[in-house]
């Protein structure tokens, strides 16, 4: 399997890799990691004509907390985060996730940038993403632009990037005392994109009611899904059990699965039931420690 | 198309090239520098047999396109231990009959070595996590868990005795 | 159990010798085709079918030849000039190598693009133009047989319906009989479906005709160089390609599991290419080629096995529906178009049995290859493992139980089964008792029914098979009319090192090393002194090669018996040296010593020497033996596996928690070797039970053909295996060895199949078929709720 001709293109700086983006048009694409896209090109779905590399930008592989946001730079392999004490400590709902992404080899190599920007619901970042309420910082041909995650996803790989938008941070709400977050997929085998999964991000009070919470949904809709129905239920409320089975029970409905190789349609529903409650305890567990 | 001249080390030694923009590292690896223990067993990043180090980090050679390793340091399964001598892994796999047909082993191996620089002292959990972009068809992975052990064992030894 | 009669220096049976082959796999120097690259070599591509069942309107070749570096496209018009567009099967059935008219599946060879370089070669695939018609595609095999189906093979002669054939074995009407009558029938429709071996390196070749000397030589990932050879020059002798012009390579192999025994159209167009263009050729199949193509499996059957109320078994009888897509391919014996099928009816002893198969076209991949079993023994066993269970389940007797009261005992051996199989040895009784032990079956049994009371869904599944392996003897088995013996040649040098060759190519199963482990047992020569060297038409003898664990059974005894015709040879020649008589030589392990006075002795190295230095007057000088073995009667290695699995009931997720293998494979050779065997076995094994499977939609387009969705399992997936032997020696194979690699493919999937069953027993499920998956088993307690 072999990709289509087309033409490399290094950029070494954002502000070049826009220009380049800008003189070549629409049919060049920006490549990170490139383990989502050039698997497209070797199957010949993809056929870009150009192809701009950016993952030899200087400056944007970090992991920081600054002011009440975390920051982490659009080239961060998943590698990095996995290994990250900051986001092991404080953070642990990106670890299970990472954890549960392709394999280590693709995660030295794949970005957080790429995985949202790629702007596929079986990836795994975007319920992240949803569920702690990030934003998106790209730079564009008029300046840099702070996307919020429930602007980005537009429709199946269609993000609110330009063509020649470079996503170069993703910034995170700093985690406070009593917040706590956990992700779950379930797959077919390990590797695998989710059969469905489930990112749930909680904040408590000291009275333990839930102050804020967001609720992510992996691959069981055609963009990544937000569940605001099973967030509302919870939000201003001590959570109690069966205020969880009645989200789980909501997210089953809410959720849009397709019958595919991965399982029928109702047990895709079934799953995702299953796993938001579990991620709501786990979260909470987390939350109360 | 474009060509592009792109420069790296491979087993220490430094190689120049022209390339096509498309050409994909585990093919340059192959066919234009004669390395064929790095090998190919599926189109889509599952298999795990082409894996390299590349910068000290394992990745899959067949997803990654030769142009974009220009500068980089890689480690192909001819080039892990000096001609002759075995690396702790080569070693282990070895003693531990971690192989039959070959065909997963290099990648095996090279995947091994990062996985035992992350975590010097895994858990027979972790290697089998660790090792799971790595497809094995022969050995039902038992003793391929046992050589990572062994290995682990031997590599702490050396380290600590320097 | 095995003792050692050899030093381990010395290496010889029994000892857990290192592998000799591993050096250059370690170091990356392993030779696999893909790494052939000969001078001025040019690639070949294959444009395949997007339809399952399409007429071939034309084909236009102009926009691929004009990329530079196209060199030529080759269609089936182009080979029907030389009489190459059609070949047979090993079952003397017809298969296209290239279509002048119509593809049948998808995924089918539709034409060839050779070009100077693999990017190139693609490119011009890409831009070949095929303007097809598509047509209805026969995919469900039982509709194939309908009345109004359309024929799907009127190429060939008298073909009226799309039935390939029937098969039947035992006494129907008897069987029937028995069964009408007995106190308890259980029945089951069991589906093994489709799979695909899999192996991590594809199929591929290199060929390389040169037009002066007018010889071929092909680089070829097969298991059987020889056979290969037979059949090139039975397809294409008339073009002057005759058997002594062809020489065949099999070099490293990475992985076959019988999915490179087949001859594929591919290879033969390669062939057709490097005569044609007079340069090398390669192809090499990419995954989804390799997925896509060939198949395993695919057996719809019908079972019913009657008893006693107390549990004797009486009578089985199984009818079976064969999907073998539009060409029957199958790499059987000729004389056993179903293989060992009628293995069937397993371990137990009972006089009645009924075994019948109908083989199908349909719109699908031919294939039907022996993956890592002996020709249809994993189906033979899957079937009535799982009616013994189903038995037990409904009789309520304890699965175990129901089996030890059943087995043929140790004492009944040699024995006759029902359908014709002359089992050689076993001891079923103690293997499954060594099992039960090692897991420690009545704990499970106890935890089980206290997790039963508490709602948990927890299941114990055994499996205690008999497999039959080593095809075989001459008179009963052959490929093409070639007898299934197999071959050595062994030859000492004169400073007593040695170099063997054999009929037979390993793929990882060590041959390397385990012959010359056989040769240091017989010989007393260090195994490390012993080359071995397969896989090459032009310098090892004649075999049939390695497939249906018939290396150690055939080619292993073969050494056998050649190192002892040496034995005998060298016996003259010690005592012409110490000046005795024949008689009064006696042999120990690497030497020969005068009876009586062990002082006076000679070492086999001595005696190598003297064959070539001294000899005896009159006899021929030189120190070589050479052996082809027809083996007497199969060899039937046998099992029982026990698995122990928990099922969530909410998900539907299955946790293999133990996974205990016992196997009796008579003497070992090298226990780590088998040991390793095993453990890959296993995973294979809980690759069909679990996770694998070829999947088709109503147009016959295959939904999963990569490694993404085709489920190989990872370290994950795959359980710690537990493993132990019973050795109970073949009595009538040389070395009393039967054979082991697919025990394991063969005895893991019912085990783990009757676990997850026996989980979810309590919610009223009775039967599922494999691969069970959580989406699977979540459907099925749905349907049970
Ligand atoms: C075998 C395999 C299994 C996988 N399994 C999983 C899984 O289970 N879960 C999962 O989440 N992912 C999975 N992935 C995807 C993997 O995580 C990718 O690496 C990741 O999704 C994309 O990151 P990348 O840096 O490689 O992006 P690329 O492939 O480089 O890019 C992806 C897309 O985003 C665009 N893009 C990339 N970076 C930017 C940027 N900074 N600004 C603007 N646009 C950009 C590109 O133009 C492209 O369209 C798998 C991949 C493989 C090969
Ligand atoms: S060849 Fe399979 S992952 Fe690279
Ligand atoms: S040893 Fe054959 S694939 Fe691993």
């Amino acid at each position: 399997m072999i990709p289509a001709n087309f033409n490399y293109h290094k950029a070494s700086s954002v502000s070049e890799a826009i220009a380049l983006s800008q003189e070549l048009g629409e049919e060049a694409k920006y490549m990170s990691g490139g383990h989502s896209l050039l698997p497209m090109m070797k199957l010949r779905f993809a056929t870009p004509e150009h192809i701009i590399d950016i993952s030899k930008i200087d400056g944007l592989s970090y992991i920081k907390e600054e002011g009440d946001m975390l920051k982490i730079g659009a080239l961060t392999t998943q590698t990095e985060m996995e290994h990250n004490a900051l986001l092991k400590e404080k953070y642990p709902i990106l670890g299970d996730a990472i954890w549960l992404t392709a394999d280590p080899s693709v995660r030295n190599v794949g970005t957080i940038g790429g995985n949202i920007a790629h702007g596929d619901a079986a990836n795994d970042q975007p319920a992240l993403m949803l569920a702690m309420r990030a934003t998106v910082v790209a730079e564009g041909a008029d300046g840099t632009k702070s996307i919020p995650i429930d602007d980005f996803f537009h429709g199946f790989y269609m993000t609110a990037l330009e063509p020649s938008d470079v996503l170069v941070e993703i910034q995170i709400p700093k985690a406070k005392k009593g917040s706590g977050g956990a992700y779950h997929k379930v797959e077919r085998k390990v590797g695998d994109y989710a059969t469905a999964g489930v990112a749930v991000y909680v904040e408590l009070d000291v009275d333990g009611v839930c102050q804020e919470i967001g609720i992510g949904l992996t691959n069981v809709s055609a963009v990544p899904m937000r569940l605001e129905r099973g967030e509302a239920l919870l939000r201003g409320q001590k959570i109690t059990d069966e205020l969880i089975s009645e989200v789980g029970q909501v997210a089953s409905e809410d959720c849009e699965p397709e019958s595919d190789l991965r399982g029928s349609e109702a047990y895709k529903r079934s799953i995702v039931n299953t796993i938001t409650k579990r991620m709501l305890n786990k979260a909470l567990e987390r939350a109360r420690q | 198309m474009a060509k592009h001249t792109i420069t790296m080390t491979i087993n220490g030694e430094s190689v120049s090239a022209e390339v096509d923009s498309r050409l994909l590292l585990v093919h340059f690896i192959r066919e234009n520098l004669d390395l064929t223990g790095t090998h190919i067993g599926c189109d889509t990043s599952n298999c795990g047999a082409c894996t390299i180090l590349l910068d000290g980090k394992s990745i899959k050679s067949c997803t990654y396109l030769a142009v974009r390793a220009d500068g980089a340091a890689i480690t192909t399964i001819e080039g892990l231990a000096a001609e002759g001598t075995n690396h702790p892994l080569q070693q282990a796999f070895h003693d531990q009959h971690g192989l039959h047909c070959g065909f997963c082993t290099p990648g095996m191996i090279l995947r091994s070595v990062d996985l035992l620089k992350n975590n010097p002292n895994p858990t027979e959990e972790e290697i089998r996590w660790g090792i799971s972009g790595n497809l094995c068809r022969c050995t039902g992975y038992n003793n391929i868990v046992k050589s990572v052990q062994q290995a682990a064992k031997e590599m702490q030894n050396q380290s600590e005795s320097v | 159990m095995f003792k050692c009669k050899t030093s381990a220096e010395v290496g010889g049976m029994g000892h857990s010798v290192k592998r000799k082959e591993d050096a250059r796999f370690l170091h990356g120097k392993g030779n696999y085709v893909d790494d052939v690259k000969l001078p001025g070599q040019l690639t070949m591509v294959m444009v395949r079918s997007p339809y399952a069942y399409a007429k071939i309107k034309s084909i236009n070749k102009e926009k691929a030849l004009a990329i530079p570096g196209v060199l030529a496209v080759i269609t089936g018009e182009d080979l029907a000039q030389y009489n190459l567009h059609w070949m047979p099967t090993l079952l003397s059935d017809t298969q296209m190598v290239l279509p002048t008219d119509t593809v049948m599946h998808q995924s089918q060879e539709v034409c060839a693009v050779i070009a100077t370089d693999r990017y190139i070669a693609v490119d011009g695939a890409e831009a070949v133009e095929v303007d097809y018609e598509p047509m209805q595609a026969i995919v469900d095999p039982f509709k194939a047989l309908d009345s109004d189906a359309p024929l799907l093979r009127p190429d060939k002669e008298g073909q009226e319906d799309n039935q390939i054939y029937h098969w039947e074995r035992g006494d129907r009407a008897k069987t029937d009989e028995v069964i009408a009558n007995a106190d308890v029938v259980v029945k089951e429709r069991i589906y093994l479906p489709r799979i695909h071996v899999a192996s991590i390196e594809t199929c591929g070749c290199v060929a390389s005709y040169d037009k002066d000397t007018q010889k071929l030589l092909v680089y070829l990932t097969t298991q059987a160089p020889h056979a290969i050879r037979t059949v090139v020059a039975l397809v294409a002798g008339h073009v002057g390609l005759s058997e002594e012009k062809i020489r065949i390579i099999s070099p490293d192999i990475g992985g076959g599991f019988g999915g490179k025994v087949p001859v594929y159209p591919a290879y033969v167009v390669a062939i057709a290419a490097t005569f044609l263009i007079g340069k090398p050729v390669k192809w090499i199949e990419d995954r989804s080629e390799n997925l896509v193509n060939g198949f395993a499996r695919d057996y719809h059957m019908d079972c019913e096995l009657a008893a006693t109320k107390e549990g004797k078994i009486q009578a089985f009888k199984v009818s079976t529906l064969a999907d073998h897509g539009y060409t029957d391919s199958s790499a059987n014996p000729s004389k056993y178009p179903t293989g060992m099928f009628s293995i069937c009816t397993g371990s137990y002893d009972y006089e009645h049995a009924f075994a019948e198969l109908d083989a199908v076209y349909t719109n699908k991949a031919p294939g039907g290859v022996a993956y890592r079993c002996s020709f249809r023994v994993t189906e033979a066993v899957h079937a009535i493992e799982r009616m013994v269970d189903k038995l037990a389940a409904k009789i309520e007797k304890d699965p175990a139980l129901l089996r030890l009261e059943n087995f043929i005992k140790k004492e009944q051996f040699p024995y006759d089964s029902p359908l014709g199989w002359s089992y050689d040895s076993g001891d079923y009784e103690a293997t499954l008792k060594k099992a039960m032990d090692m897991i420690g079956y009545d704990n499970y049994k106890q935890e089980q029914a206290e997790k039963r009371a508490q709602g948990k869904l927890m299941g114990i599944g055994i499996c205690t098979f008999t497999e039959v392996v080593g095809a075989g003897p001459s008179k009963d088995f052959d490929i093409l009319g070639i007898a299934m013996f197999d071959s050595a040649e062994i030859r000492v040098h004169p400073t007593g090192k040695a170099l063997a060759r054999f009929g037979t190519k390993s793929q990882g199963q060590g041959h390397e090393t385990t012959y010359a482990q056989i040769l240091a047992e017989e010989l007393g020569i260090p195994y490390t002194d012993i080359e071995i060297d397969e896989g090459d038409t032009d310098t090892a003898p004649y075999g049939l090669g390695t497939y249906a664990s018939r290396s150690t059974p055939t080619a292993g005894a073969a050494a056998a018996i050649a190192a002892r015709k040496l034995k005998d040879k060298g016996k003259k020649i010690a005592a012409y040296l110490l000046e005795v008589s024949e008689e009064d030589i006696e042999w120990e392990v690497g030497k020969y010593f005068v009876k009586g006075a062990p002082e006076k002795s000679k070492t086999i190295q001595d005696v190598a020497f003297a064959a070539y230095t001294n000899i005896p007057p009159g006899m021929e000088p030189g120190f070589e033996a050479t052996h082809y073995y027809d083996p007497p009667n199969l060899t039937f290695p046998n099992g029982a596996y026990i698995c122990v699995v928990e099922v969530e009931q909410e998900t539907g997720a299955i946790d293999v928690k133990r996974f205990v293998a016992i196997d009796d494979c008579g003497n070992i050779i090298n226990p780590m070797i088998v040991e390793g065997q095993v453990h890959g076995g296993l995973t294979q094994g809980i690759a069909p039970a679990m996770y694998e499977g070829i999947e088709y939609d109503d147009e016959g387009n295959v939904l999963n053909g990569t490694l993404m969705d085709y489920l190989v399992p990872t370290a994950v997936e795959s359980p710690h295996w537990e493993t132990g032997h019973t050795i109970t020696p073949s009595p009538h194979h040389p070395l009393g060895a039967k054979g082991v690699a697919e025990s394991p493919t063969v005895g893991a999937p019912p085990a783990i199949a009757n676990a997850i069953i026996d989980a979810l027993a309590p919610l009223g499920i009775k039967h599922l078929d494999i691969p069970i998956t959580p989406a699977k088993v979540w459907e099925a307690i749905q349907a049970h709720k």
